[in-house]
């Protein structure tokens, strides 16, 4: 029976331990460490610190390249938030690439009645998410790059970030025109944009994040980024509309592999990484402490709509009334998605005036959204005794009422 | 109380003070130098005007897009104080001291220039404060105060770390849960509250925390706060200070009063009564997964929803409406069978029109369908309006009997208690499944035996699922 005294230094204290048997020394000595760590990590000695941070910090000092493994919108916001939030990037750079199944993105003060087709989103389940950075609107999906460049903010520099996407595909495919404009879009042929860029500043972290259109489906982008609302006035910011195509169209052998195997190696090069490309599951919660949170906030209604700027919307429409064409005239101010001021004037032989003073006082403070007013109106129907004429012209009213939010 | 700084700033009215920019161009004494200076002598505290800092790019304007903070609000460090915006690009602005807001310079959608005052603060008028101004320029870090405790740098601010000495509690001892290990404000109130066994007041600074708390989340972080009542011996008895939070009733909740004051005028009676599920488990059990592989989740409503429908058939009186002076009775034809949702807006009763013409599986299609439409908040009105009857089935979240109130403009609805174990003759507990369940009718025009025998079919139909079967239209 062997017996030996193996030092080891762990936890900036020294052990002896007594091992008994015939063993390696080395191999005890690792497997000796390696136990204590995982007890150590397991009794959470280790102050609260994520795991993903730790990795960085062992690893990669300089930098990485990230990748999503997923394709949620919210899930990937969150990401971005979180590695603002969690990773010090004093001395390091990040890139994440990710991309999404089909979903609008607002920037952080538009107003998205203004901005999309709320509509057409809902009848095609595609999902509204307002990411915290400025700028203006962009559809997602499965044929657009998204790209997000995480610096100190001493290093923030868009154009620099620019150029490593415009030199990576110049280097794939050196015929294509592809230019940064002093807007910080690409431009494509000097015409056509393929890429916007929006930004966000913490306290000592920014990141800058541009999208990049590959395949994507042109029609319904230009359907859901049209609004439908007549009458909004605000001082949101408005997205700037342009002619985009897709690098696809111009050049059919790209994809979005090809192209984010590109950017990647670039991004590799110009900051001398040697680490690989990193694969990122923004669900992971015990590698992301607190990515769970983050993720369900940006699904809330309070942050999506609730974060729109005060607007004033001035509509009117028609109402099948026996002999005269009659209009009901709206005028709504709304503030962080609360109706504030309401005046809904319906001629009063159509409907009775009671009714619509009830309505006018009960829609101040609702949400301005078509769930919260059909309940609202439900909710009054009952309280007043109904004929089926009156139900039905209730009825009309709200459906007409809806379809404006 | 003045500061002695070697007459470099002459004493000017509203003098502001140049804090330490965040890329470090300054040189750290002449910046503590141009520090702190005060109003007139005779101040609560000393007010610093907190300038819009370099935001980089050679960015000179920015647009003010939202203020986090509004006068008279108190903030912490790090607290976010607004948003501004500049050409794509969204910043949020972060406090660097603890204090009260005295003066916000700028209003929303203004354009504020790179340099100029934010906002004004008001800091606490302590002694300490210019020692630790003199102390600052020794340590490493603008951001943290380091603190050698034992081997181990403890990161704290030093209004944390008053804090901590204010109440004799040793950093080392408080599980930080800040970034970097800093230990933050309400790590020191956590500790204190296991010590204690008081209830500690609020964070007074959560109200600025954007978006604006409801009294619900603020409740529950109250509760989270005060332990167990385990009596130790305390040094200090912290004063509760929480205060009632009173808001108008608005929207959604304004017209519920409106609909229950009316429903309320319904004079009611109700009516309980058991019914033995357990062929009906057994059923459905069986149903589920031929159900499931259809794409539909199969649960007991549709069940309740059919065999009501089917009394319905043989008393059309509680599928009727009264009008409103009483005078007429309207016996509905089709069964809109309502189902009382509880959505994040609040109670909703979609309802599924003629149940009389479906069959169960149809019934279950339509429940999916309502059900995902109400979790997602995108209930029309065509769902929520036409309903007869309604259905409550309060028990799956608990309950046995309840008093349900009718919705005008129907006559009567059930609510339907949980599921419960049952004792047999020889007292044990048998496998039984029982369910209670509680009608309300308007007496106007039902009577209890009405009602009962109503409930008497439905109880039957759901004990023998075979004999629904035979009626099943």
């Amino acid at each position: 029976m062997c017996l030996a005294l193996v030092s080891v230094r762990l936890f900036n204290c020294r052990f002896l331990i007594r091992v008994k048997g015939a063993l390696n020394i080395a191999n005890c000595r690792a497997m000796i460490i390696r136990t204590c760590s995982n007890l150590y990590v397991k009794t959470q000695l280790i102050r609260q610190r994520s795991t993903f941070s730790a990795l960085l910090d062992e690893s990669w000092q300089s930098g990485a390249v990230l990748k999503s493994l997923s394709t949620n919108i919210y899930e990937n916001l969150a990401l971005e938030d979180w590695i603002q939030e969690h990773v010090d990037l004093e001395s390091r750079s990040l890139l994440l690439l990710w991309r999404n199944m089909p979903a609008a993105v607002i920037g952080r003060h538009q107003n998205p009645w203004q901005e999309c087709h709320l509509g057409l989103m809902r009848e095609k389940g595609i999902p509204l998410a307002r990411r915290r950075s400025g700028g203006g609107a962009v559809y997602h999906d499965l044929g657009n790059i998204n790209m997000t460049f995480f610096t100190s903010k001493k290093q923030y520099d868009r154009q620099r970030n620019l150029r490593i996407v415009t030199s990576a595909l110049a280097e794939l495919r050196p015929a294509l025109d592809v230019r940064a404009t002093e807007r910080f879009d690409i431009l494509l042929n000097e015409q056509f944009k393929i890429s916007g860029s929006a930004a966000r500043l913490g306290r000592t972290v920014a990141y800058h994040h541009c999208t990049l259109l590959c395949a994507a489906d042109r029609s319904l982008l230009s359907g859901v980024l049209k609004s439908t609302c007549q009458g909004i006035k605000s001082n949101a910011t408005p997205s700037v509309p342009s002619p985009v195509k897709n690098l696809a169209d111009e050049d059919p052998t790209l994809d979005c592999e090809i192209i984010m195997d590109a950017v990647a190696n670039r991004y590799i090069r110009d900051f001398g990484l040697n680490g690989p490309l990193i694969l990122i599951n923004p669900t992971e919660e015990l590698r992301h402490p607190g990515i769970h949170r983050l993720t369900q906030e940006l699904q809330t209604w309070d942050w999506v709509f609730g974060k729109t700027p005060k607007f004033t919307i001035d509509t009117c429409f028609d109402i099948p009334h026996e002999a005269v064409r009659s209009k009901v005239i709206l005028n709504m101010e709304v503030k962080y998605g609360i109706i504030e001021k309401c005046r809904f004037e319906v001629p009063s032989a159509w409907l009775p005036l009671h009714m619509c003073e009830e309505f006018n006082t009960l829609l101040v403070g609702s949400r301005f959204c078509p769930s919260d007013t059909a309940a609202l109106f439900v909710a009054v129907s009952r309280a007043n005794p109904q004929t089926c004429d009156l139900q039905a012209k209730l009825n009309f009213l709200c459906t007409k009422l809806t379809a404006v939010m | 109380m003045q500061l002695q700084n070697s007459g470099y700033k002459k004493k000017i009215k509203n003098v502001s003070m140049v804090e330490p920019c965040p890329l470090g161009r300054h040189s750290r004494t002449t910046h503590m130098l141009k520090m702190f200076h005060l109003l007139q002598p005779g101040n609560p505290g000393p007010i610093f005007q907190f300038k819009l800092s370099d935001i980089g790019e050679g960015i000179r304007e920015v647009t003010v897009k939202e203020w986090y903070v509004k006068e008279g609000d108190k903030v912490s460090q790090f607290d976010s104080i607004c948003e501004v915006q500049s050409d794509k690009a969204s910043v949020t602005i972060t406090s660097r001291y603890d204090g009260v807001i005295r003066k916000l310079h700028y209003d929303v959608d203004s354009i504020a220039l790179v340099g100029t005052p934010l906002v004004d603060i008001e800091t606490e008028p302590t002694e300490g404060t210019s020692k630790d101004v003199v102390e600052t320029p020794a340590m490493s870090h603008e951001e943290h105060t380091h603190q050698e405790i034992k081997g181990h740098k403890t990161q704290a601010t030093p209004a944390v770390r008053r804090l901590a000495m204010e109440n004799n509690i040793k950093l080392s001892e408080v599980v930080a849960t800040g970034k970097d290990g800093r230990i933050l404000k309400e790590d020191i109130l956590n500790y204190l509250s296991k010590q204690t066994g008081a209830i500690l007041p609020p964070t007074p600074y959560q109200e600025i925390q954007p978006p604006p708390p409801s009294a619900a989340p603020s409740a529950a972080k109250q509760k989270d706060r005060a332990p167990p009542g385990v009596s130790r011996p305390v040094s200090h008895r912290p004063v509760f200070t929480g205060k009632d939070h009173t808001e108008p009733l608005k929207g959604f909740h304004k017209a519920m009063v409106k609909t229950m004051t009316a429903a309320l005028k319904i004079p009611h009676f109700g009516y309980c009564d058991e019914v033995d599920m357990s062929k009906l488990v057994r059923l459905r059990s069986e149903l589920k997964d031929l159900a499931e592989a259809r794409g539909i989740k199969l649960t007991y409503m549709p069940f309740f929803m059919k065999a009501a429908s089917l009394g319905l058939l043989q008393y059309p009186i509680l599928n009727a409406s009264l009008d409103d002076g009483c005078q007429n009775i309207t016996y509905k034809a089709a069964h809109n069978i309502g189902l009382a949702m509880d959505t994040p807006q609040g109670l909703l009763v979609p309802n599924v029109k003629n149940v009389q013409m479906l069959s169960i599986f149809d019934i279950a299609v339509e429940l999916n369908r309502l059900l995902s439409l109400g979790t997602t908040g995108q209930l029309g009105t065509s769902d929520l309006t036409g309903g007869t009857f309604t259905v409550s089935n309060i028990g799956s979240i608990g309950g046995t009997y309840a008093k349900p109130v009718i919705l005008p403009p129907e006559v009567s609805i059930g609510a339907l208690g949980k599921v419960l174990p049952r004792f047999n003759s020889k007292g044990e507990v048998v496998k039984a499944h029982i369910m209670n369940v509680s009608w309300s009718a308007d007496h106007r025009i039902i009577d209890g035996a009405t009602m009962c025998r109503f409930s008497n079919l439905w109880k039957s139909y759901l004990e023998n699922p075979a004999t629904m079967v035979l009626d099943l239209k």
